[in-house]
């Protein structure tokens, strides 16, 4: 599948302080792309330099295999952190307006506007003040801005915040539908349960550096210690915690269950073969609890950033 | 450039559906009204109450000549003391008594002249009485010596000299008031353009960033086509501000004038040849219009103009600067002060050296540097400037603006992304070099 954006070696100086330091990363067209990072790791100048809002110092940055340049303005959509909307304009109007600077004209503006506020059921805003709507509605109003023009590439920053669950979930959906109609999507957050659910590649950016990228399968797997969980309720439970641990190497459960007498988490080394570990504890007990532990994104985060 | 025409827009629009804006607008040119109707109100009130003024006149031919008016009015004692006199003026409740003693001479006459009353009397009621007096003891005197006033009228000379240019091109008739105060009406208008509009964009400008909505917007549009759409965007909405109070000033006072009459000043006293009091109106009014026909309409208008774009893009973007760089209003005075400084040094170098010489070195001087030229080239242009000058002037004024522009708009992008940060202007400076 081909990449809709190449970044290649990009680094970014303010002053003396580097934002950016030789960065690459590709996004595969049609994928959604998880940007992590702690606070101040670069993510934000990244998505900055992607937008064209700032210039790298040195390296390329590719969309849809040419050089990044201004026309391409209008294929991208953008949701920043920091995000707002005016004040003492209506919210029709600013819509309309920040369509248009997207490049739309007035009256594809007007009818696309007009079908998202009708799908989140909020036609009767277009009159109303900003002040007047509370932080849950200027977001979808801006959700709406950042996709109204149909673009080829959205990067959405921390886009579920200030939404309740219920409405966290419509936009996700949105998401998941603006994907499957052909977007390419960067999704910055830190919410890593959301990052699980969502995306299918990330790269994790700390200190100006990428520490690590590609699909978050394979990122798993490298990171999975062959751990697994067992829970059995045995005859002899103490018989068998014995057995297991002249075998493995055993460390406290990490998961909850109920209905068994024995928890624990069993290490297998390289040659050792879970299958034999299964065939051990089925023998007297009932196996209640058998899986092998993968790393979530939020363990995987934080070990990569400490470990840094 | 749509982008530019659609930000512009905006930002028109939104300035003038602006509640204060328009209640600005409005308001200005109406309470202004209100106080020159009030004060000319009030003044006519006062003039109303006529004063009454006795008078013992022992000569027999003064009092036939002094003329009484709509605020005096002269009323004969017929042979009377002093002493009696005073008592029926008290008595009549006067404004005051005015007693002439008989002499041979109108000398000796002016200098015996009392002018008796309860409280201080006024000082233009004193010139008054002194000027009609003045006259009709002259005209006495014409009379004694045996020459005729009519005469005299008619062969008195006056000189208005007629003066050239040496390149011959304007026959500038000096009339120095007219000019001056041409001038500094212009010289004002560029100054109260430059910071009303000017604390506008940025407060426009800070407006977008303390709500976040640059981010959002900044995505789409450069940061310049974005600072350059709100400046022309307001500079729209400022012309049509003045557009209307234009409207509203000249309908204000074609009633003004309608309902007062001509407020020209009616000291007719003054005029010791008693010239007609119409005659002395119009021959003023026509001094006023022909010496204001004589300035360089042309160059003043074209020069306006181009001085006022000038300067305006030059103080605009550095307030767009400003107004990017802080985060609050309070931060941003730091900033204003030096700005407010340079421009009321200019205005200040204009009023006490122009005057004084139009084409003086300072006034000169100030008229290059690009912060103060739009004003004080503005007051002296009605005195004649050599259009060399004024090339010379305008040359360094817009190549200033574009490295001003240019500068602002590298302290615009950076700044309108900068949140939480006090910003110095060492900060500023370290935002230049990158």
């Amino acid at each position: 599948m081909s990449n809709i954006l190449s970044i290649d070696s990009v680094s970014k100086h303010y002053g003396n302080f580097t934002a950016l330091n030789n960065v690459s990363l590709n996004i595969r067209e049609g994928s959604i792309f998880g940007l992590l990072g702690p606070n101040g790791a670069g993510k934000t100048t990244l998505i900055r330099i992607i937008n064209q809002i700032t210039m790298p110092d040195s390296g390329k940055v590719l969309f849809d295999n040419t050089p990044l340049n201004i026309e391409h303005i209008r294929y991208i959509g953008y949701l920043p952190e920091e995000r707002g909307l005016y004040q003492k304009m209506s919210i029709g109007d600013q819509a309309l307006y920040l369509a248009q600077l997207k490049g739309l004209d007035n009256t594809t503006a007007k009818s696309e506007l007009n079908k998202w506020f009708e799908k989140f059921e909020i036609s009767d805003w277009w009159d109303k003040k900003v002040t007047e709507l509370s932080k849950g509605m200027a977001q979808k109003i801006q959700f709406i801005v950042t996709v109204l023009h149909k673009p080829k590439l959205l990067i959405f920053d921390e886009p579920f915040s200030g939404f309740d669950p219920i409405n966290a979930n419509l936009i996700k959906d949105e998401i998941i539908k603006l994907r499957d109609n052909g977007a390419t999507i960067i999704f910055s957050t830190h919410r890593m349960e959301s990052v699980e659910e969502l995306c299918e590649d990330i790269a994790l950016i700390n200190k100006s550096n990428k520490i690590l990228d590609g699909k978050l399968d394979d990122i798993k797997r490298r990171f999975k210690s062959n751990t697994f969980e067992v829970g059995v309720d045995s005859d002899n439970p103490d018989v068998l915690n014995k057995e297991l641990e002249s075998r493995y190497e055993l460390t406290r459960p990490s998961f909850r269950t109920i209905g068994d007498n024995l928890k624990v988490n069993v290490k297998l080394k390289n040659n050792q073969n879970p299958n034999d570990l299964l065939k051990l504890i089925s023998q007297n007990s009932k196996v209640i609890h058998f899986k092998e532990v993968i790393p979530s994104a939020n363990e995987i985060f934080i070990n990569s950033v400490e470990n840094d | 450039m749509e982008h530019f025409s659609l930000i512009a827009t905006r930002e028109y629009l939104n300035k003038i559906g602006n509640k204060s804006f328009i209640l600005m607008t409005l308001l200005l040119p109406i309470i202004l009204a209100g106080i020159t109707f009030l004060l000319s109100f009030l003044s006519s009130i006062n003039n109303d109450t006529s004063k009454n003024i006795s008078v013992v006149d022992n000569t027999g031919y003064i009092f036939q000549k002094l003329q009484s008016s709509d605020d005096i009015t002269y009323d004969l004692i017929i042979d009377s003391s002093l002493d009696n006199a005073k008592e029926i003026s008290r008595n009549k409740s006067d404004y005051g008594l005015l007693f002439i003693n008989n002499f041979d001479s109108p000398e000796e006459i002016a200098e015996s002249i009392m002018f008796i009353s309860e409280t201080s009397p006024s000082f233009t009621v004193l010139n008054k009485i002194e000027s009609q007096l003045e006259s009709i003891l002259t005209n006495e005197n014409f009379k004694i010596l045996g020459i005729d006033i009519n005469q005299i009228n008619s062969s008195k000379i006056i000189i208005n000299l007629f003066q050239e240019s040496f390149d011959g091109a304007e026959t500038t008739r000096v009339d120095g008031v007219v000019k001056l105060g041409f001038g500094f009406a212009l010289g004002m208008l560029l100054y109260f353009f430059i910071f009303a509009y000017g604390s506008m964009i940025m407060m426009s400008v800070m407006e977008e960033k303390t709500s976040r909505i640059v981010e959002i917007i900044i995505s789409s549009v450069k940061p310049f086509n974005l600072m350059t759409g709100k400046i022309i965007g307001v500079s729209l909405a400022g012309l049509t501000q003045v557009l209307i109070w234009c409207v509203m000033f000249s309908i204000f006072s074609y009633f003004f004038t309608t309902y007062f009459g001509i407020s020209a000043s009616s000291s007719s006293g003054e005029m010791i040849l008693s010239t007609d009091d119409a005659d002395a109106i119009s021959s003023f009014a026509l001094d006023m219009i022909s010496a204001f026909m004589n300035l360089p309409l042309t160059n003043i208008f074209f020069a306006f103009i181009i001085y006022f774009i000038g300067g305006y893009f030059l103080y605009a973007s550095i307030f767009a600067a400003i107004g990017a760089a802080v985060d609050n209003q309070a931060d941003a005075q730091q900033f204003m002060l030096p700005i407010t400084l340079i421009v009321i040094i200019g205005l200040y170098v204009g009023i006490l050296t122009v005057p004084e010489d139009p084409n003086g070195i300072v006034a000169q001087i100030f008229s290059y540097i690009p912060f103060t030229s739009p004003i004080v080239m503005m007051m002296r242009i009605p005195n004649g400037v050599p259009l060399y000058e004024q090339i010379i002037s305008l040359t360094i004024l817009f190549s200033s603006v574009l490295f001003i522009v240019w500068i602002s708009a590298k302290i615009y992008r950076i700044g309108i992304l900068m949140y939480g940060k006090k910003i110095t202007y060492g900060e500023i400076i370290k935002w230049l070099r990158s």
